[in-house]
């Protein structure tokens, strides 16, 4: 162990994106291996190549059925350049020149590759990752084996400059693990996906020292450690075993009936994506659903889903529910949720483009059928629904025409059918500046949007993640309003983004007058006991 | 905007304006090529009048057209199903390549 000592200590900083703790195997997956390969006549190259093309096709397809929708669109272009003749012809006659077969591949692709990342458009320099990613996809086959992909080690610390979903859902997490990124954001789509998994992810961490082979990542301190002392193993223990107690009592907290801050009673609701959600095991200990996602019937299918499809979703939510609240929201598509054949193509700024309700009432033909789905359901159960991406009341009272005739239409089919109470999302800034012109029965902030609007950020880049604070005064500002136009008016108001899941902006946001929180399943019990110890502090700011 | 024609009885042309709002990307690009290996037909397309004739079943060729907004698609083919070819994928384009239910 002496040896040790003499070794600088390799300890780097980032910031968190999901809390969890992880010690294990340090690996970095989109290293390509570099040991070099048997170089074999040229005929032994084109076939290394042939195969491991063949194995990249595989695994392209196999990955596109698993993500179905949009993922399986995204990776169809790669499809498409794996049956491209031309495109492959260079790397083939460099072989047949002599050249390697993983040296051909590498030059070939280099060309592309710049000549994408010089194109003048955007879209069409993001499409070079896509050719960085076939490009490593196939050495990795090439150079390490058939099932490269797969030796990612279980419950491994896995590093990367950044990690497209796609990626992410590739890694077999069930052993645990943890993702540390170079760049990255805490409000990416990946960030998402780990806090939804639990799986610890610090971002920002700059680059790192590569050779390392064990490593502890910190996901409550945002820290990363390399092959560590004893010592800080030691260290790296303790911190985790008193995360996991203080799991331990948000736990017993979760059991209990409600949850109160200084005598008041909070609303604790969770947030679903699909169906499959509510049967995380802490869910059972919600007060209801807070925001039910609704795009997951348009991804993954070759039609936009019928009404008895869309139906049979939202009545087995009201099921589980019984009494409980159910808040569904209708499509929510566009922005970065594109959906083939229903949102617009190539929009310069799709975020500030036609999505939500935008899209919906350009659409009536769709939004009728989610409607008349939703009209039958709310017979059933105690549901409300809400439109996203709301910008002035005409537009809530446009949503409401539509809904009033579809359960009209209904009803003269002799089909049971309500008109069930309308809300809004409210994460456009000029919908939270003039809350009280809209005749809402209940509004549901969507801080990732409002803070993304009012700070003018994009939320999925890193480098702007400094400045897309939630905690920031004009995010703070706006939904202090919108709570306290709620608590006037008595109309309800909840929140349903990332600030409701994160125990460091729970404070902030009773204080403004929220009552009525929604976060993901996994959630629950921490924000639980985030509330009960800030009552049990006296509310202390 | 819609327009085939057939020329000396064996090469099959036809044009069409691109309404893509971005352009030939890579959606569409996909959806150009799978389209085009349905045929049989050698086919070709270009972006301009002026400029060289490439193969319509290359995915990455078609990128590399970096045909923008309201450029003129041309087609050309040969061989048995040519004309059928240089219909179907006038039709694409004109109709801003629309999902289709397998």
């Amino acid at each position: 162990m002496n040896m040790q000592l003499d070794i600088a200590r390799q300890a780097y900083k980032g910031r968190t994106a999901s809390i969890g703790f992880a010690h294990g195997p340090f690996v970095r997956v989109d290293a390509v291996p570099t040991d070099g390969r048997a170089v074999g006549t040229p005929r032994d190259e084109e076939r290394a190549l042939r195969a491991a093309l063949f194995s990249a096709g595989r695994q392209i397809a196999a990955l596109a059925e698993a993500a179905g929708g949009e993922g399986a669109k995204i990776l169809e272009f790669q499809v498409a350049l794996l049956e491209d003749e031309e495109f492959l012809e260079p790397t083939f006659a460099a072989i047949l020149d002599g050249a390697p077969a993983d040296a051909a591949w590498i030059s070939a692709l280099a060309e592309q590759i710049a000549d994408y990342n010089s194109a003048a458009d955007e879209y069409l320099q993001a499409r070079s990752s896509d050719l960085v990613d076939l490009r490593d996809r196939v050495l990795r086959t090439l150079r390490g084996g058939d099932d490269a992909t797969l030796k990612i080690p279980r419950g491994a610390v896995v590093y990367a400059d950044d990690l497209p979903p796609s990626r992410f859902l590739e890694i077999d997490w069930s052993d645990g693990g943890g993702l540390a990124l170079v760049r990255g954001s805490p409000t990416s789509h990946v960030a998402m996906l780990a806090r939804a998994r639990g799986i610890p992810m610090v971002v920002q961490l700059g680059a790192v020292s590569t050779a390392a082979t064990t490593a502890l990542l910190d996901g409550e301190g945002a820290t990363l450690e390399l092959d560590p002392t004893l010592e800080q193993v030691g260290l790296f223990e303790r911190r985790r075993e008193l995360h996991h107690k203080n799991r331990a009592s948000a736990r017993a907290i979760l059991r209990r009936p409600a949850t109160s801050w200084n005598g008041e009673k909070i609303r604790l609701s969770i947030n679903i994506q699909q169906v499959e959600d509510i049967n995380h095991p802490d869910a059972q200990y919600a007060d209801g659903i807070g925001l039910m996602r609704t795009e997951f019937l348009l991804t993954g299918r070759t039609a936009l889903p019928d009404e008895d499809t869309q139906y049979a979703a939202y009545d087995s939510m009201l099921r589980w529910a019984g009494n409980r609240p159910v808040t569904i929201r209708t499509f929510d598509a566009g922005g970065d949720k594109p959906v083939p054949g229903f949102t617009e193509d190539g929009e310069a700024n799709p975020f500030l483009g036609v999505r939500g309700l935008r899209l919906c009432l350009r659409h009536p033909e769709v939004f009728s059928v989610q409607l008349r789905a939703l009209a039958r359901a709310a017979v059933h159960g105690n549901l409300k629904v809400m439109f996203p991406m709301v910008t002035t009341p005409d537009e809530l009272e446009a949503g409401r025409d539509l809904f009033v005739e579809a359960v009209g239409g209904l009803q003269s089919e002799g089909v049971d059918a309500a008109l069930p109470p309308l809300g809004i999302m409210v994460e456009v800034p000029a919908a939270a500046l003039t809350i009280d012109r809209f005749k809402a029965a209940f509004f549901s902030i969507g801080s990732n949007d409002l803070a993304q609007y009012v700070t003018a950020c994009d939320r999925s880049n890193g480098a702007l993640a400094a400045l897309i604070d939630p905690l920031s005064p004009a995010v703070l500002d706006l939904i202090g309003r919108v709570a306290e136009f709620g608590t006037r008016s008595g109309i309800a108001v909840s929140l349903c983004g990332d600030m409701a899941g994160d125990p460091r902006c729970i404070s902030a946001l009773l204080s403004r007058g929220l009552r009525e929180l929604s976060v993901n399943p996994s959630a629950l019990a921490h924000i639980k006991r985030a509330i009960d110890e800030l009552s049990r502090e006296g509310g202390r700011e | 905007m819609l327009e085939t024609r057939k020329a000396n009885g064996e090469v099959i042309t036809g044009s069409v304006k691109l309404v893509h709002a971005a352009g030939m990307h890579a959606r569409p690009a996909v959806k150009l090529t799978k389209l085009a290996k349905k045929f049989q037909a050698q086919i070709s397309i270009r972006a301009s009048a002026t400029a060289e004739w490439i193969n319509a079943k290359s995915v990455s060729k078609i990128m590399a057209l970096r045909a923008a907004r309201d450029s003129t698609i041309e087609f050309k083919a040969s061989g048995e199903d040519a004309e059928a070819a240089v219909a179907a994928l006038v039709k694409l384009v004109a109709a801003d390549f629309p999902d289709t239910d397998p």
